[in-house]
């Protein structure tokens, strides 16, 4: 363990170290290589406009060189494998595509994921906004506010076990320790192996990503919410709405924008979601997802990666539109800067 | 914007209420695997953790000794003991003999039972069981009583899980993981930002186009050529695949696009002024960039810092795929989940480690919040 230690804090010096001397060395390299001072005014014209060609891919090199490595060829490699067998090496043209079509798990995965995608970025965003508009109106909003953040800081599996303990289920009679059977009980109902049920044990597990990410949302949306104008909704008080129509109809619509940015974070979120599935459930009793079964398939006997691929790119291809949107919109705002 | 709306007095009082059930509701679950993780293990289960700090009361019932316990004392047949054995011990509130009337008769008194027979019972659990005639048959008298655990607290799980469950060891696992991956990106990022945001060069927009697009990039479609990537380096160089220096990469990868991305519009929104004074003072791109935009980039540098930090941290995936699952490369959220497998009704032992996982990103969160939230605003609000 010291070893390791040692390796860690090494490591750090070497890294921050060596790219420190990269920077350093290459710009001096550079100096010395076209030099601005020292030479006849027509060559350090020429050598300053030399350097400025040069400069800027020094200083973006290391990170270009990173991104391809490690987004860049793996995107364009996971395509490519997702018309190989399991092991990367035949080509078997579509046979991956034909068997997503008709896998009955995947199918289940892919009406999963739609199921979270409906209602998780939807709950969010409204308990975030709820919350947001709630909190402005107290004195002690800003507790009430960190306090509802706190689970962001959370690491899914841990959600995960913090959950699985109010889901805990013991026979009917017995003490119940799990908050909720608890609750159930305490009430003349039943209790329930609540994370077993079939179809709604989706929703227990979207709980947990609800309970993690309604902060997220509650913070972003608080934020627009302060830059309304207050103007508008003097105006709207003066002309007698009641905090309902101020809600829907001068809040709401100022603050869309944000709301479609909330809402397409935590879809992206949705659609990777891995962690909570695999701790909860491990994708049994009809809970299985996407990101989940390609996890599973790419360790499942040796793995698969012609099929683990192949559901990568469907994954990927829900993400696209989002993707697109998102250059869009920040090419519209930066105007190419 | 306050008190516009919701003037009425019910109007606030409800606020109040609905804020106060929506803040309940976040807590405690979080509070359950704290409270629990400091109960006594067999508290834990014996009694929800709402109940810990009462006494956790419970009806029991057992069976006292047989004929053949008996002694003779003062001309009467007597079985004397404690009704817990060598168990540990809980206080008696009141006993019976019927299962109809479990609590008849307080702690310490005597209860006459037919034929003068008569039983005592303490508080301690000390019984004595009397009778004028020799007691018969090989199965004793069946008594019930009201028993409660005073609550307790101990740090025993604590003690149990950071040394021989392997989560100590887990927790320097992640710190190792963790802390290389979080400042390497940083200089890296920033350097890449400072050119994306100040320097002219062709290609410049597309770069910065491609950056946004590969925010959104699911990690799934990395894994499989990553992984064969570093199977392939590990045979090819004779060295392990699964190394500490791999997952480091890794995740400097993965973090890089949103490092540049948050860091250039920071940068990008520097007062040009700065910059144009310091070019014509003779800086060079390097020297401002060192020199002015480092510095001044401090808030945002901490923000991103935060951010890796925490994701790396509660990273699962990653850590599944490119770390090894032995004690020398487990990493916290990675062991956690073991536990859950193979320690699935142990909660003392699941919410301690926990309880382990979530502290480190809890006291980042709160003591550098502020940072945190500005990081969160400008990463989302801002385009993306």
């Amino acid at each position: 363990m010291a070893a390791q230690i040692f390796s860690a804090i090494f490591v750090i010096i070497i890294g921050v170290g060596g790219c420190v001397a990269y920077f350093w060395g290459a710009n001096r390299l550079l100096d010395l290589i076209f030099p601005s001072r020292g030479v006849s005014g027509g060559a350090a014209i020429n050598n300053l406009r030399r350097q400025g060609y040069v400069r800027p891919w020094l200083f973006v090199g290391p990170a270009l060189i990173i991104l391809t490595v490690y987004l860049i060829y793996p995107m364009i490699a996971t395509l490519w494998l997702s018309f190989f067998d399991r092991g990367g090496t035949s080509f078997v043209g579509l046979a991956n595509y034909e068997w997503a079509a008709g896998d009955h798990d995947l199918r289940n995965s892919i009406l999963n994921n739609i199921l979270w995608l409906a209602v998780v970025p939807a709950a969010c965003t409204f308990l975030g906004l709820i919350i947001a508009v709630l909190t402005d109106k107290i004195w002690w909003g800003t507790i009430a506010k960190s306090l509802i953040f706190l689970p962001l800081a959370i690491s899914f599996v841990g959600a995960s076990v913090i959950w699985k303990f109010i889901y805990e289920y013991r026979g009917e009679g017995q003490i119940q320790i799990g908050l909720l059977n608890a609750i159930i009980q305490y009430f003349g109902g039943q209790p329930q192996v609540w994370i077993s049920l079939p179809f709604w044990n989706n929703f227990f597990l979207m709980v947990i990503l609800i309970w993690i990410q309604t902060g997220f949302a509650m913070v972003i949306l608080s934020s627009a919410l302060r830059g309304i104008p207050e103007e508008t909704l003097e105006a709207a008080v003066i002309d007698g709405a009641n905090p309902f129509q101020i809600f829907w109809k001068i809040m709401v619509p100022q603050i869309w924008g944000t709301i479609a940015v909330v809402w397409t974070t935590i879809t992206i979120l949705v659609l990777k979601v891995f962690d909570i599935v695999l701790t909860m459930t491990n994708g049994q009793w009809n809970s299985q997802v996407l990101a989940n079964l390609m996890f599973d398939w790419m360790f499942r006997g040796g793995g698969d990666f012609g099929r683990g691929a192949t559901i990568a790119i469907i994954i990927m291809i829900a993400v696209i539109p989002i993707m697109v949107w998102n250059i869009r919109q920040a090419n519209k705002e930066t105007g190419g800067h | 914007m306050a008190a516009k709306t919701g003037k009425s007095f019910i109007g606030r009082f409800g606020v109040h209420i609905a804020v106060l059930v929506f803040v309940t509701i976040w807590t405690i679950p979080t509070l359950g695997i704290l409270v629990s993780s400091l109960r006594d293990k067999d508290q834990i289960v014996a009694s929800g953790w709402w109940n810990s700090f009462a006494s956790s009361s419970q009806s029991e019932a057992g069976r006292l000794p047989a004929a053949s316990a008996q002694t003779q004392k003062d001309g009467k047949y007597v079985i004397e003991g404690n009704i817990f054995g060598d168990g540990p011990k809980r206080e008696i509130s009141a006993f019976g003999v019927k299962s109809a009337a479990p609590t008849q008769y307080k702690a310490g008194s005597v209860a006459d039972l037919n034929d003068g027979v008569s039983l005592q019972m303490n508080a301690d659990g000390g019984f004595v069981l009397s009778s004028p005639k020799a007691f018969e048959g090989d199965r004793g008298q069946r008594v019930y009583f009201a028993s409660s655990a005073p609550p307790k607290f101990t740090t025993d799980n604590y003690q149990a899980v950071l040394f021989s469950e392997g989560i100590g060891r887990s927790f320097m696992n992640s710190l190792t993981v963790t802390i290389p991956a979080t400042v390497i990106p940083i200089l890296i990022a920033a350097f890449a930002a400072y050119a994306l945001a100040w320097m002219r060069f062709p290609g410049r927009a597309l770069l910065i186009a491609v950056i946004i697009g590969l925010l959104v990039v699911p990690l799934q479609m990395s894994l499989i050529p990553l992984l064969r990537l570093y199977n392939g380096v590990g045979t090819f160089f004779g060295v392990p695949s699964k190394t500490y220096l791999g997952i480091w990469l890794a995740h400097t990868g993965f973090g890089l696009p949103f490092a540049i991305y948050l860091l250039r519009s920071y940068i990008a929104g520097l007062p040009r002024e700065i910059m144009e004074s310091a070019r014509i003072d003779g800086a060079s791109d390097f020297e401002i960039f060192v020199k002015i935009v480092l510095p001044l980039s401090f808030p945002v540098l901490a923000s991103f810092a935060i951010f890796q930090f925490l994701w790396v941290w509660n990273d699962l995936l990653v850590a599944m795929v490119f770390l090894g699952t032995a004690p020398d490369q487990i990493v916290l959220t990675a062991k956690l989940n073991a536990l859950l497998g193979s320690r699935g009704g142990n909660w003392e032992i699941l919410t301690t480690s926990a309880f382990i996982t979530i502290i480190v990103p809890l006291i980042v969160f709160f003591s550098l919040q502020r940072y945190f939230v500005r990081g969160l605003l400008a990463g989302s609000v801002k385009g993306g």
